[in-house]
Parts: structure tokens; sequence; C-alpha cells
């Protein structure tokens, strides 16, 4: 599929192979990257996201690991240290649990208590996500949790450009970065720009233009945000969705902007809402730009559950187009 | 002592000076730390400095040391100055971690000292990682790894016993054996008590030595360090050692009795070593005497740098929580 495609010439990929040739330019390009993580190499990747790469660069550098979460992200950790430029990659986010300790104790931690004398250049990928009845331990989305932690930059890319390009930035960057790639969008298609060879991880990005009402989101929610400002768009609400694409450090300043411009908000986090991403965002609106609003801030979030299995109760857990598009009235046209 | 493999007047005397440095060195923490000058946690090495002074005779600049929150002997045998060490334990910018770190957080990035770890088993991955890099970047450098046998019962610890011997690594395991892990004795915490045989499950060459002895834990580290360098990949220490005083400055020490410290105590590697060096004739009375004299005028001098520190400006809280680039 990758070589029809590249014959093709096109610039039409899936997001999986977006994060595929990501993942090889870094291996291309810098002998001190190294792939690491379960089934990376000769099973190709769970999400089949470094298929092939075995093959073309060898076990040192696409290495599989043992089931061993804490000690395969540590290792990661001290090779960083010690001037090596890994990807750690976690099957799913759900098993980064077993490696908390050495992401928070470690790898956002050592820089600061070493008083800088020890960077942690490491970048670690996994899959997040609900969506695909995976059950409630294959679902979670954890990466509001990481965007607590200082120390750490936390990247959701949701498009195919961020896919493509987000590793490579990630890279460059002398800090720890997680990146939370969905599960249901390995198999979104997009477009790529062709003179588009770079993105900043810094900056949140305003995918659709509008007036009327900001729509705040990431990850697998975009295109649901989008596909409801379709909606409103027949109906004359023209939204703004803003993709966050960057959880930590959150880009206030486009936040503000927009929200401060269309004067009302809706954010649409794949997390719980108690204590999450989107919990942090309304709280900054309302310390910021409190006296901008002329609505209140609505979000819509997953059902306070662990994801079940069935589809119509995972779909009922999950944020859906519907939702976003009701709030959204409600926010431009009161009843 | 039984074991002394060549040991010459210089570094039977060398042995004795380090491990002199670490215990009054602490004896002088722990009187700063009664006086309210250090605070926060503090726990210290006594008893156990042949262990890290053996050890680091084994090592060069190019070898790399991953250490636990016990690490002022690790610290102090590694070569880092006893001001910096001192500074960082007042909390000053002066301080080996810019006083962000403390007494369980000493970094040394020139010497390869890659932190005081104080979640117990931490530091294990970080060694599998900081070995990996060195295979590839600099070949037959080793990096030693302390830990303490609390850690055996850790999942970190046999997930990196694993690692290291799948992708041969050049890991120097060392266990600190001191019986007890904060106040759990060994023989509650581990269905096999005997350390040094965990390594056989990860096909990993292992010894057991006498941790009160700092020459037969060089000569055991010299032998291990020489088998990682020609390439055999890991090699697992155990040290067999004891902590005379209490876990942290909070133990009341109700898991233990006074008649085993005492015991333990008449193993002492200080006195030990200092009666042996004076009846083989390796040392005198007054080169005893010299010794003591250098050491208290070091520790003077730290505690003075120490004073003399300045506090980090507050303007600087959050420097290095993000780095703007990686150290050279």
């Amino acid at each position: 599929m990758n070589e029809q495609a590249a014959k093709a010439g096109a610039n039409r990929m899936t997001y999986r192979e977006a994060c595929r040739q990501a993942i090889r330019e870094a291996l291309t390009n810098d002998p001190r990257t190294f792939l690491m993580g379960e089934d990376v190499g000769l099973y190709g990747g769970c999400y089949a996201v470094s298929k092939g790469l075995l093959d073309e660069f060898g076990p040192q550098r696409v290495r599989d690991t043992p089931l061993a979460e804490a000690t395969f992200v540590g290792a990661g950790i001290g090779a960083a240290m010690a001037g090596l430029r890994p990807i750690v990659e976690i099957m799913t986010c759900n098993f980064s649990l077993l490696a908390l300790d050495q992401i928070m104790n470690n790898a956002a931690t050592i820089p600061h208590m070493s008083g800088g004398q020890f960077a942690v250049p490491l970048v670690i990928r996994m899959a997040t996500g609900a969506g695909r009845q995976l059950a409630a331990q294959h679902s979670h989305s954890l990466e509001g949790w990481f965007a607590h932690i200082p120390g750490l930059k936390v990247l959701a890319p949701g498009t195919i450009e961020d896919a493509r390009f987000m590793l490579k930035a990630a890279l460059t960057d002398p800090n720890p970065v997680m990146i939370f790639e969905h599960i249901v969008l390995y198999n979104a298609e997009g477009e790529l720009d062709p003179d588009v060879i770079h993105v900043d991880i810094a900056n949140a990005r305003i995918r659709r233009s509008g007036r009327d009402v900001s729509i705040l989101t990431y990850g697998n929610s975009l295109p649901k945000c989008l596909a409801a400002a379709e909606t409103l768009a027949a109906d004359g609400i023209e939204a703004e969705v803003v993709d966050l694409r960057v959880l930590r450090p959150l880009d206030n300043a486009t936040i503000f902007e927009s929200v401060a411009r269309t004067r009302r908000c809706v954010i649409v986090d794949e997390g719980w809402k108690s204590g999450s991403i989107s919990a942090e965002i309304a709280a900054r609106l309302s310390e910021d730009l409190f006296f901008e609003l002329d609505a209140p801030i609505r979000r819509i979030c997953s059902r306070e559950v662990p994801i079940p299995y069935a589809a119509h109760m995972e779909e009922a857990a999950l944020p859906q187009t519907r939702q976003i598009v009701d709030a959204a009235r409600s926010l431009v046209k009161p009843q | 002592m039984s074991q002394k493999p060549h040991l010459d007047r210089e570094s039977g005397r060398h042995l004795f000076k380090q491990m002199m440095r670490i215990r009054r060195f602490e004896a002088k923490c722990a009187e700063l730390y009664q006086a309210q000058k250090i605070r926060g946690f503090l726990h210290l090495y006594d008893g156990e400095e042949a262990v890290a002074v053996g050890v680091m005779q084994a090592l060069d600049d190019r070898d790399a040391v991953v250490a636990t929150y016990r690490d002022h002997g690790h610290a102090l045998a590694r070569g880092l100055p006893m001001g910096t060490l001192m500074a960082e334990m007042y909390g000053k910018v002066e301080g080996c971690s810019r006083g962000r770190g403390g007494s369980m957080h000493f970094f040394d990035r020139a010497r390869r000292f890659y932190g005081g770890n104080a979640i117990v088993g931490g530091g294990l991955p970080l060694a599998i990682g900081i070995a990996m890099a060195d295979k590839q970047l600099s070949p037959g450098a080793v990096t030693a790894c302390f830990f303490g046998e609390g850690a055996a019962s850790e999942g970190a610890f046999h997930e990196s016993m694993n690692l290291a011997k799948l992708w041969n690594l050049p890991v120097l395991f060392v266990c600190e054996n001191n019986l007890y892990a904060m106040g759990m004795p060994l023989e509650l915490a581990e269905a096999e008590t005997d350390i040094s045989r965990k390594a056989a499950a990860y096909r990993t060459p292992s010894e057991a030595v006498d941790g009160m002895n700092p020459i037969a834990v060089e000569a055991a580290a010299t032998r291990a360090v020489a088998s990682i360098r020609s390439g055999n990949g890991p090699y697992f220490l155990e040290c067999r050692t004891y902590r005379f005083r209490a876990h942290s400055m909070f133990d009341t020490q109700l898991y233990r009795t006074r008649e085993e410290i005492g015991l333990w105590r008449e193993r002492d590697p200080l006195p030990r070593m200092q009666k042996w060096l004076e009846e083989t004739h390796m040392l005198s009375p007054q080169e005893v005497r010299d010794i003591e004299a250098d050491v208290e005028a070091e520790i003077g001098e730290a505690v003075a740098f120490a004073e003399r520190g300045q506090w980090e400006k507050i303007e600087n809280l959050e420097r290095f929580v993000l780095m703007d680039e990686v150290p050279e």
C-alpha cells in the first residue's frame, strides 16, 4: 500500500502512513534516533505504524522490547540523558500507567531536579482514545492526565499533517514530548500540502474560521467538531474550530483570541469531564476572559464511566457530533 | 582482612581516607540537621561506606553512576566536591543540583553522576538506557547502578535485569543489601533471601561480597568491570552490609535490636581497616592523625562554602522545568 501510494506520487495518505513516514525520516536523518517498544519490529506495530521499518533499519534501530513498560520507558529516558534521541512507543496509553513512575518521577523531574545539568530529549508515542469497542482497559484518554505534569510536552495530532510532522519537531525539542495518536484516526486519509515540511509544537491552530462560537478540541474530536460546524453553517451559525494540538503547554493566546472574538465557547474533549484538560481550559477562560463572554462555557466530554464494550453504550459514552451541534446552537440561539 | 589482592600502601590509605571522608562528612550532616541547617530527609550511609568506596575504585571517568537516595557516599567516592554537596543540603544555589534536589538528589554531569533516585528501583531502568547509549557512543564504558535489597522486590529490578542480559549491556548492578528496606526485614520481604541468586534467573554472573570490607568490594568490582568491559554483558554484585544509624532522621528503629546493631558494629569497616593498616605497617598513628586532620579541614571548608552560598532567586523558580537546549 505504501509503495502504491508513493508510486502514485500522491500526497494523499493515511494518518498511519504519515506516522510511519515521520519515523522513517527521523531514523534516516539521525543515527542517534531509534524506535523502541512492544511489537514495533517483527509484528510491524500494533497499529501497523512501523510496518517495514525493521527490514529497512535493522534490529538496533527498530528494537522490539519485552512487555516491560516501566523499564523500556526508563531506558529511553536514560538513553536520552546519555546522548541518544530515542522514540519510545507505548502500544497504547492504557499501558503507559505501568510506566507512569518513570515518566513523572524521572523524565519530567530530572532536568529541574538536577539544576539543569541533564535534559531528557525523548519522544514517547502512544495510541489513545476509544471508538473501536475495545472496552474499558483499552479505551482510555490519558493525554489530559499527562498534561497536568510540569516538565512534559503533550501533543495530540488530529490531522494528517500533524501526524507527519509533529515527530520531527518533537525530536528537536530538548524536553520529553509525549505524542498521543488516536486509534480511530489511523485509517483517516488526507492530502498533504507539498509546501509544508514543518509544523510547530507550540501553537493551537484554527481549522475553520467562524464568528459565532469557538469550538475548542483536539485529536479524534476534531473531525466531529468540523462536521458539527458544517451542520451549524447550514443553520446560519458560523462556528470557529480551534485544534488545540498541544495540550501542554496550552496556547493561551490563540484560545483567548478566538473566544474573545466569538464570545462563546464549547470545549470538546474525549477525556472525562472531572479534572480534565477541558476543565483547565474552562478555568483559564473564566479567570482571564470572564467579561468577554456572552454565554456560559459549555463542555462536551466522555460520560464518567469506564468505556463499555457494546457499541450503543460506547457511542453514548463518547462525545458525538450531535451533542456538539446542540451545545453550540444553544449558546448562539438560546431558546 | 582476608582478601588483599596486591594492596599497596597508597591504595590502602586511599580506601581508608575515602571511607573516613564519608563517615565524618555525614556525622557533620547529622549535627547540622539537629541545628536545622539541613532539612527534609537525610539518609545516612553510616556503615555502608566500604561499598561505594570499593566499587568506585573499579571505575574510570568514562563510566556512569546511578545512585539511590542514600547517595552521600556514592557522590563523595565518585569525586563530587564536598562543598557542592553540603551547599546542596543547605539548599543553596552553589549546590550540585542548584538547591533543587537536596540530600537525596545529587547530580553531576561532568562526573557522569546520574543522580540519587528516591523511588526505590527507579534508577535501574535509567541505567539500562545509559548503558544502551554508551554501547553506541562510548564503547567500553560501564554504568554502575546502586540500589538496596528492597529494590529487588520491585518489578523494575526484574525487568532491568532481564533487559541488561537480553541486550548484553555494560551494566554493573550493585545491590547494597543492608537487610532492611526502611523497616522491612529481608526475610519478611523475599521468598529467596539470597539476593545474589536472583541474577542466575537472568543468566547474569553474580557474586556476594562482604560489604564491610572495601578491599573485598574493590576486588569483586574490578573483576566485574573487567568482565563487562570485555563485552560479556552485565554483572551483579551483592554487597552484604549494614546501616548503623536509623533509616532517616525520623526512624525510631522498632524493627531491630540494639544487640544486632552492636554485632554489626564489631565489623565496622573503618576501625577494622585502620587496625589492619597499622598492623601491616602501611599506616602509622601519625599518618592516621594527618588523614583525620585533612578530612576535618575539608569538611570545615565544605560547611563554610555552604554557609556563604546564596539562595536561588525566586524568579528562577521555574528555570529548567523546560530546557532551552540539551547541555553538551
